[in-house]
């Protein structure tokens, strides 16, 4: 077995500012990578460098795709990088205003990967919709209307269901749960947790929320002004951690 | 100043060069978007001022010329385009359909089948099909570059959603050579069919937007559906032209008085009037 995802190397710097510095890791399939780490410590421009968003300074994201095995994104054409993009890859932005469009029915949104990748059957798209919709339990009778009209956490769902839609083999996440009240939070992340499990997605998860990582990630890299300080299993590292910082991250967190 | 002081057909060359460059790569490339410097013309954007550019670039003086906007032949837009050629180009009009060389459109395509070897002109206020959909332009470049038109289905996906049909009835979107999707400017859907296969040379001149399309004779264009919602090409239902009785040519409803009194003639009124002068002969 490969790893679905190689990184070596991974820089990417603004100017003089460090974004995020000499990141290497495999992502096996069906393994869940959380990142942690405060703001401005560089998790979400590693993200997305990895997810193609950003041109990374120097460093291979090597990615194992279906027909032509590993390959490097970089060196992808962008044709190549969006049809990833829209099939085998998926992207959940922290405000689902970012990854919805805003004026589309929620149907529609679902629909939209179907067609960008030759579904022109109406009939097939919109039961595949439904069917998406009512896996991330939005009520199947609001499917036409749009994300405008939903909450928070109802849109941060049909936000998923749409990315979900084409079955990728791996999800981006930066910050699913970051902006929603913590019962809707709890629901999300079981949602999630059933979606992952379920089919075997492979995840690269960001988030500064340490429950998140402990309840969703299978392994955690912790990031401080853009270096990884310290990497392992989620319960090692959250139960015994070893670099300083982790450890103030690990004691920072409030218990009710 | 006299009529003399203009160049022919009121562009000086050099523009005309610049035009035919412009309409040269974009026959080479049927659908694509070919920017061009476009010219402040004497009318406002919004009255052809694209189609009139691209007119002047194609005339010759052994060329006759028909205008018309909505179908009609006499309309304002029509007659005001038409006197200004027949000013600054001294070249022959007519409103027969089969006796033009260059027509230039306004919004319909004529009843009368065209032939190789004539030209018509549209006039097109908005060229990009993707405009209302994806806001940026530089982004809208990439997606046809990239052959990325699944955001254009959506728009129909909605509208079946809504409306349990494509309710988009003019500017309806058109695939060129399995290419390039593209805006065949507001004629209604009913005209669709025409642009494909037509013997003639169809150019496509927006002034405002300063982007010159076009469609060589022969082109194949496919108006966008869903395989369970097939395009049709749509006219008012049920309804004959009041005047020549025609049951196949697009109509135009006529509000007659203020007690819903309406009719429905034939909108290209060449068309309509050549069938009653056949009938009444």
């Amino acid at each position: 077995m490969i790893p679905l995802l190689q990184v070596t190397g991974l820089s990417k710097r603004y100017g003089a500012h460090v974004g995020c510095a000499d990141v290497a890791f495999d992502l096996w399939p069906g393994e869940v990578m959380g990142i942690v780490g405060e703001s401005g410590s560089g998790k979400s421009t590693l993200l997305n460098c990895l997810a193609g968003h950003l041109a990374p300074d120097a460093g291979q994201v090597i990615f194992d795709t279906r027909e032509q095995g590993p390959r490097d994104t970089r060196a992808m054409t962008e044709a190549e990088r969006r049809w990833l993009a829209r099939t085998d890859w998926a992207y959940v932005h922290q405000n689902p205003r970012d990854g919805l469009r805003m004026g589309v029915s929620a149907g529609g949104n679902v629909g939209e990967r179907l067609m960008a990748v030759g579904a022109r059957h109406y009939g097939d798209i919109r039961g595949q919709a439904q069917d998406w919709l009512s896996r991330v339990e939005i009520d199947t009778g609001r499917m036409d209307d749009r994300p405008g009209t939903f909450s928070g956490g109802m849109q941060q769902r049909v936000q998923i269901a749409r990315n979900l839609v084409t079955g990728p083999r791996l999800v981006f996440m930066d910050e699913p749960t970051g902006g929603l009240d913590v019962s809707v939070q709890a629901r999300l992340l079981d949602l999630l947790r059933g979606l992952v499990r379920r089919l075997g997605l492979s995840v690269v998860i960001v988030t500064h929320d340490l429950a998140v990582v402990r309840l969703l990630a299978d392994r955690l890299m912790v990031m401080k002004d853009g270096h990884v300080v310290e990497e392992g299993l989620t319960d090692q590292v959250l139960d015994d951690p070893q670099h300083g910082y982790t450890q103030l991250l690990v004691s920072s967190v409030l218990h009710v | 100043m006299t009529d003399q002081a203009y160049n022919f057909a009121y562009l000086d060359e050099a523009t005309k060069r610049m035009l035919r460059r412009a309409l040269l790569k974009a026959v080479a490339i049927p659908g694509y978007q070919v920017p061009f410097s476009s010219r402040e013309m004497p009318m406002p954007y919004g009255w052809g001022t694209g189609g009139v550019q691209v007119t002047a670039a194609c005339l010759v003086p052994e060329d006759t010329l028909k205008v018309i906007d909505q179908g009609a032949d006499d309309t304002t837009n029509a007659v005001s385009i038409r006197s200004f050629f027949e000013k600054v180009a001294g070249v022959a009009t007519t409103e027969a359909t089969a006796e033009a060389s260059v027509i230039q459109t306004r919004h319909r395509i004529p009843e009368t089948p065209l032939h190789a070897g004539q030209i018509l002109v549209f006039q097109v206020p908005i060229p990009e099909p993707l405009r209302f959909l994806e806001p940026r332009e530089t982004e809208t470049r990439v997606m046809h570059a990239l052959e990325d038109y699944g955001l254009m289905q959506v728009r129909l996906y909605e509208d079946i959603a809504r409306h349990g049909e494509i309710a988009r009835a003019y500017a309806y979107p058109v695939k060129v050579e399995g290419r390039y999707v593209m805006d065949p400017s507001p004629i209604p859907k009913f005209d669709n069919p025409k642009l494909n296969m037509s013997p003639a040379l169809q150019l496509f001149g927006a002034g405002r937007e300063c982007r010159i399309y076009a469609l060589p004779p022969f082109t194949r264009v496919e108006s966008l559906d869903f395989e369970d919602y097939p395009f049709t090409p749509s006219k008012a239902a049920g309804q004959d032209c009041a005047i020549c009785g025609a049951s196949g040519s697009y109509l135009d409803e006529v509000i007659t008085d203020d007690a819903g009194g309406r009719m429905f003639v034939c909108s290209d009124t060449d068309y309509c009037a050549t069938r009653v002068q056949e009938a009444s002969a």
